[in-house]
């Protein structure tokens, strides 16, 4: 099986997968109750979500640890746990690639709390805590690792220093845009471009952030911006909200289907969904990847 | 305006801490009332953070290092507001809800509405429905802020208004909420009385309720 960035570097473009959060929560994730605690009481479930997700045609599944770092598993009592919740998250996710050529990728969210001055995380603290969590995704043995919805370059920049003090897996760092084309500490595309070009990142990228339209905005700030390749996994347009108050989100599977060739146009080489982007929605992605690739 | 309030203004805009402290000491050396320090100087200081951050020229940093020059000024000014008997506009009791630990926008909130001459009783994270009663029962609030980041945590918004409402207090109480999943839809919806997308509206909107 060729490993990621052989398949980048051969021109390839990769499907990843969709939302993990809302999809779960649709399938009786309670309110209040983080994914990780699934991996650890209900793994069939986990498992289940990945399975749809390389039957609908993804490339690359994310383990369900975007918030398994000790610092958030603290938050909800798990932090002793959290080797146990990281090692069984990459061994589900691996279950359900097994036999295809479906790679799997790390996923590391931020840890929820601003780093001093502004907020009460010692950078030092958020290093150890990414550390810890990149070696127990490593260890487990993830083809990739992805630093996902990241809005402050200090804490991605400690993330990214602590993955590497540990591996040199393939590394994805990618940036949620959600005040427009900015993040909500003010960071831009070209500025995150130009301040984690040469700290060992192989691929940069956009994901969650606000509508479809902002996020294509990003993009093409980010393309101008970097020779590196670029992720993107947009949220499914914005959300809204059902009679019962349940979240939702109206893009339709066809629309995002409609939107992947304007990504990859656009210089995106992986492209999936976050928020709101059901197995439904990543199979219509796929199938316009494919597409593509055909009439090439 | 005297030229210290200018002063104390522009300290807060850029967000000197040391430079806001030490001028408000000056304006009350100067006699400058407590309120006019305090409306004059401070409140519209915040309430341009406030319009800067909405068009999109301050993010979050610039809001926070804002709003801790306007604590420090604040400190000082504290008891000369006590002793002119200068009262808060609001006591608002502000929490993220049952189940929830996202307090960086919660935090915001407070500061903004602290800057805009409110008082500020915050129950910190994972407040349960029942402590936003205690509050409006044993602590005085007047307003209830309730923020959620997490989509899962959100309908415990509703389980507190229904808390209040079975405590007999909402008629004592305005309730606003906010958190990236939440609607104005979705306040309606669940009996608040508002809802702000961020921390500077969640100002003009309590400030409406008065």
């Amino acid at each position: 099986m060729l490993a990621f960035l052989e398949r980048l570097q051969a021109g390839q473009i990769l499907v990843a997968d969709g939302a993990t959060g809302t999809n779960l929560q649709q399938r009786g994730l309670d309110r209040g109750i983080p994914s990780e605690r699934w991996v650890l009481e209900n793994p069939e479930q986990i498992l289940r979500l990945h399975r749809d997700f390389v039957a609908a045609g993804s490339d690359i599944i994310l383990t369900s640890t975007f918030g398994a770092t000790t610092i958030r598993l603290e938050q909800a009592g798990l932090a002793a746990r959290s080797a146990e919740i990281n090692r069984q998250a990459v061994a589900l996710a691996r279950q359900a690639a097994e036999g295809t050529q479906t790679l799997v990728g790390g996923s590391i969210g931020p840890t929820g709390q601003l780093l001093k001055p502004l907020g009460p995380l010692e950078e030092a603290d958020a290093c150890a805590a990414f550390a810890t969590q990149a070696k127990e995704l490593s260890e487990a043995g993830v083809d990739l690792l992805v630093i996902e919805t990241q809005f402050d370059l200090g804490e991605a920049k400690a993330a990214i220093r602590a993955v590497r003090s540990v591996t040199q897996v393939a590394l994805v760092v990618s940036f949620s845009y959600d005040r427009g084309t900015r993040t909500m500490m003010g960071v831009r595309p070209g500025v995150m471009a130009a301040e984690l070009a040469n700290l060992g990142v192989n691929v940069l990228g956009i994901n969650c952030g606000r509508s479809l339209e902002d996020n294509r905005k990003a993009l093409a700030e980010l393309r101008s911006a970097t020779t590196l390749p670029i992720w993107f996994k947009p949220n499914a347009g914005l959300p809204v909200l059902d009679e019962e108050a349940n979240t939702m989100y109206t893009v339709s599977p066809e629309q995002m289907g409609a939107e992947a060739a304007s990504w990859i146009a656009a210089g995106a080489q992986v492209v999936g969904g976050c928020c709101g982007t059901s197995p439904a929605h990543l199979g219509a992605i796929a199938r316009a990847v494919k597409a593509g690739q055909t009439a090439n | 305006m005297e030229p210290v309030l200018q002063e104390i203004y522009d300290s807060i805009l850029n967000g000197q801490q040391k430079v806001s402290s030490a001028k408000v000491a000056e304006a009350l050396e100067k006699g400058i009332s407590a309120s006019a320090i305090l409306n004059d100087g401070m409140v519209t200081a915040m309430a341009e953070v406030g319009r800067l951050f909405e068009e999109g020229e301050y993010f979050v940093p610039e809001m926070l290092i804002a709003a801790r020059a306007m604590q420090s000024g604040l400190a000082v000014l504290k008891p000369a507001l006590v002793k002119a008997d200068v009262k808060p506009i609001g006591k608002v009791a502000a929490g993220t809800v049952k189940g929830d630990l996202h307090d960086i926008g919660k935090n915001l909130v407070c500061m903004m509405l602290e800057g805009a001459s409110f008082e500020i009783i915050d129950l910190g994270t994972d407040v349960t429905p029942d402590k936003f009663v205690d509050a409006i029962q044993n602590k005085g609030a007047n307003f209830i802020a309730m923020s959620a980041l997490l989509t899962t945590t959100m309908p415990y918004m509703k389980n507190t208004v229904e808390a209040i409402k079975a405590a007999g207090l909402r008629d004592k109480v305005h309730i606003l909420v906010g958190g990236a999943p939440v609607t104005d839809t979705y306040a309606r919806e669940i009996g608040a009385d508002g809802y702000a997308p961020d921390a500077s509206r969640a100002v003009a909107l309590a400030k409406s309720l008065i």
